[in-house]
């Protein structure tokens, strides 16, 4: 009965959805107060549905409820509790419930964190949130609705993909999603601004917060796919240009444009057009992401779909946003105030190099991602693009990027000076070349031009960064002092690029210094290599809940021939679906690695073993970790609270607006 | 010219050369890096290149697969039941390979007509095939039994 309730509850929510989308952003338009006041209430309703909704599923899941279909295809009793509720998510259905359900939780948000707001304007954002829930709603019930019953009932489930039996998938595709479908208030507010025909200081303003939150969660989100597929795929890779990746990855990079140019359009009232362009860029984007994903175009482990029906409804359902919001931006925005002026040497210049570049980056992967997908479509050639082409493009892309980064947090807003500039960093720059020239050196190895290059440019924004950092600390007292008197939006900047900076010397070392060996080996057998022996010790047989399998017990012996770890490594069995998964046997270090994954028998009692040695391999992961805490820290900022004085003087000029006809 | 003309024109200039820039560099990396799709008729027919890097896909034919006794190298045939290449592979295997499987690889072409693999691919699911590899089949006449394809 709970799961009709659920479905009931979704059919309900489509229903406010259509309320939300027409009533407020009518009433707006005719500066009708009654209508636009419907938007909140619309917002929790939809929330409260969808959760209802999102917890008649998981009930389903939890009671081994085999009378639906998606829980019998994806579920199994033998699974155990934490996972038949990640299972939820763990195919197309239940995966577009979980969108929709952290959609409305950013809706319930924006009802709540908007009291400041503008009326007409907190009813557009609404009424396009109402827009899109009523899209994805009707794509759940029409095309992938996890509540269809079947009869007669099976005694058993297929059982959930065992390579999804994984913490890390508990928590990986919520907080993407969270990402992705944050950049639907961006885009909300933008859309928003655009229908009022005021972009302004107070909008970005407005944006910003909403804007640094979701860019914080996509981060970590991405951050913990790619963790997921370095140990639980069992190729110790933390990154494989995979177009599912990409489709992750794209969103970021335009939103990694978007939150600076933001900062520049509050800031300084520049690039208003461009940031406008950007959020409907970084919201399409993510939905293109949903699209590649889902439709089952790209074949991967997370291409559920095979129903051409989806494809089709997503491709509408993009065409119409993507080309709906950009007519109305053609139609907008050349009408919008004039820019300020900045000089050459400026801040604003940095930050507009940096945003086009990322920009730019993002095309060349969409382009890599994309053309195969056209090609194949147009019935050409069957092809694909390989990593060499994104690390070809995309690094040369990022060396300009960071070089702009050490210097755009001191460079001076409006105009300053290359001289004040030069004084400044000239420590820094050459500091940077030589510490990291000869921290390389130290390590000879072949690709030296490369590795020195990417160390010197961390080394590079780190120390730009601290002198940034003093600079503001100069007239502040003592450290700790000034440190906390500075605005959280500053320190949570300095510490996203300090961030930036570990995952640079991350990518860099662990992509140069990596050892590896594919061994063929058996019980007693050893190898030594990057002054680690890796001692095969025994295999045995082992059983789980729901598989069986094989464990290698490898002792690792540095030079000295002291012990450092015994790593464990499986191959299991599962039995329900007859699917083979690896588990690898890691242990982790603040500088390596060492990671041994198990391969497959090979008769008289040999296996096939991966050994692998990673130095810095966790510095990426860290460094997109301080990202993430940094743009907490910068959504955080005070000044992002809107003062009562401006919200006032805002919703004169919008209403005066919405009641012309 | 006045200094915001000016700005505006340094400004279009900058992006005008990063972008035929990055332009450029993705068009050469992109045309060295496009891997093209051959099926095992295809390559019987003499249509795919010797020596240049491409991908083949097919099934792994039953009681094909060899293993070397000493070491990694293993052989094995794939097929699109019209026609058989095959593959040598010195590495490990990946955990959803097994005989009767559709599978890619990722390699070059021997003069002897053997393909030798610097990758091979199977897909993660163990009822999923290769869209490539369905689609060679269909070519080559193959009704192959889906029957659990559309698992979820």
């Amino acid at each position: 009965m709970f799961v009709e309730l659920g479905h009931f509850a979704l059919i309900l929510a489509l229903f406010v959805a259509i309320v939300m989308a027409v009533l407020p952003t009518v009433g707006a338009a005719r500066g009708n107060l009654r209508w636009m006041a419907v938007a909140r209430p619309a917002g929790r309703m939809l929330f409260a549905l969808v959760a209802l909704s999102f917890a008649a599923l998981t009930w389903a899941f939890a009671t081994n409820d085999f009378s639906l279909v998606y829980v019998a295809n994806n579920s199994n009793s033998d699974l155990p509790l934490q996972y038949r509720i990640t299972a939820v998510w763990g195919a197309h259905e239940g995966s577009m419930l979980l969108w929709m359900m952290v959609f409305s939780a950013w809706t319930l948000a924006v009802t709540i964190f908007s009291k400041q707001l503008p009326e007409a304007f907190v009813a557009r954002v609404l009424g396009v949130m109402g827009m899109i829930s009523t899209g994805f709603l009707l794509f759940i019930l029409l095309t992938s609705n996890p509540f269809i019953r079947q009869f007669p009932v099976p005694a058993n489930g297929a059982d959930l993909n065992p390579l999804l039996q994984d913490p890390g998938m508990i928590s990986h595709p919520p907080m993407l999603y969270m990402g992705y479908v944050g950049f639907s208030v961006a885009f909300g507010f933008a859309i928003a601004a655009l229908l009022g025909g005021r972009l302004d200081v107070v909008w970005a303003r407005w944006s910003r917060p909403w804007t640094i939150a979701a860019w914080s969660f996509l981060t970590i989100g991405i951050t913990l796919g790619s963790y997921w597929s370095y140990y639980e795929l069992g190729w110790g890779g933390w990154w494989f240009w995979d177009p599912v990746e990409n489709a992750s990855f794209m969103p970021w990079l335009v939103g990694t444009a978007l939150i600076h140019s933001l900062s520049a359009t509050e800031k300084r009232g520049v690039f208003k057009n461009w940031t406008v362009l950007l959020s409907i860029c970084a919201f399409a984007l993510s939905l293109l992401g949903t699209f590649l994903v889902r439709s089952g175009v790209l074949t991967s482990v997370h291409a559920f779909a095979n129903d051409p029906a989806r494809g089709v409804f997503i491709l509408i359902f993009l065409g119409v946003v993507i080309g709906g919001s950009l007519m109305l931006y053609a139609w907008r925005a050349p009408g919008l105030a004039p820019s300020n002026r900045y000089d050459l040497v400026s801040r604003e210049t940095f930050l507009l190099i940096n945003s086009v570049l990322l920009t730019v980056a993002m095309t060349a992967v969409l382009l890599g991602t994309v053309y195969p997908l056209v090609v194949e479509a147009l019935g050409m050639d069957k092809l694909s693009v390989g990593p060499p082409y994104f690390n070809a493009v995309f690094i040369p892309l990022m060396v300009p990027v960071a070089l702009a980064v050490g210097i755009g947090a001191l460079c001076r807003w409006r105009s300053d000076d290359w001289r004040r500039l030069w004084r400044q960093l000239r420590f820094a720059f050459i500091g940077s070349i030589v510490l990291g020239v000869a921290l390389v050196a130290m390590l000879a190895h072949s690709d030296y031009f490369m590795t020195a290059l990417g160390v010197s440019l961390a080394i590079w924004i780190v120390s730009g960064t601290v002198v940034a950092v003093r600079e503001r600390l100069r007239h502040r007292g003592g450290l700790w002092r000034g440190l906390k008197s500075l605005p959280s939006g500053f320190l949570g900047m300095s510490l996203a690029h300090i961030g930036f900076a570990v995952t640079i010397v991350g990518v860099t070392i662990t992509s140069q210094f990596s050892v590896e060996q594919h061994k063929r080996m058996g019980p007693g057998e050893s190898t030594t290599f990057a002054g680690y022996t890796f001692h095969m010790d025994r295999l045995h047989d082992i059983t789980g809940p729901n598989y069986t399998g094989t464990e290698a017990v490898v002792s690792v012996t540095d030079k000295d021939g002291d012990a450092v770890t015994t790593l464990r490594t499986q191959k299991r069995k599962y039995n329900v679906r007859d699917t083979t998964t690896t588990e690898a046997g890691i242990h982790a270090g603040v500088f390596r690695d060492l990671y041994a994954s198990l391969g497959a028998p090979l008769g008289n009692g040999d296996w096939s073993i991966r050994l692998y040695y990673r130095p810095f391999v966790r510095w990426i992961w860290f460094g997109a970790l301080f990202m993430m805490l940094g743009g907490i820290m910068a959504a955080r900022d005070k000044r992002y609270r809107v003062r009562a004085r401006e919200t006032a003087a805002m919703e004169e000029g919008q209403t005066g607006q919405a009641a012309r006809p | 010219m006045n200094p915001k003309r000016k700005k505006l024109l340094l400004i279009v200039v900058f992006i005008v050369v990063g972008m035929g820039t990055a332009t450029g560099l993705a068009l050469k990396a992109f045309k060295e890096n496009l891997l093209y799709f051959f099926s095992p008729t295809q390559v019987a027919n003499g249509e795919a290149p010797v020596g240049t890097q491409f991908r083949i896909g097919g099934l792994v034919k039953k009681g094909s697969v060899k293993h070397d006794p000493n070491s990694l190298r293993v052989s094995f045939v794939l097929t699109d039941t019209a026609h058989d290449v095959k593959v040598n592979y010195n590495g490990i295997l990946p955990d959803l390979f097994r005989e009767g499987q559709g599978i890619v690889a990722n390699g070059r072409l021997g003069r002897n007509g053997q393909f030798v693999a610097s990758e091979v691919l199977a897909k993660h699911d163990a009822n999923y095939m290769p869209p490539e590899v369905a689609d060679a089949l269909k070519k080559a006449g193959v009704k192959h039994d889906y029957g659990r394809y559309r698992m979820k």
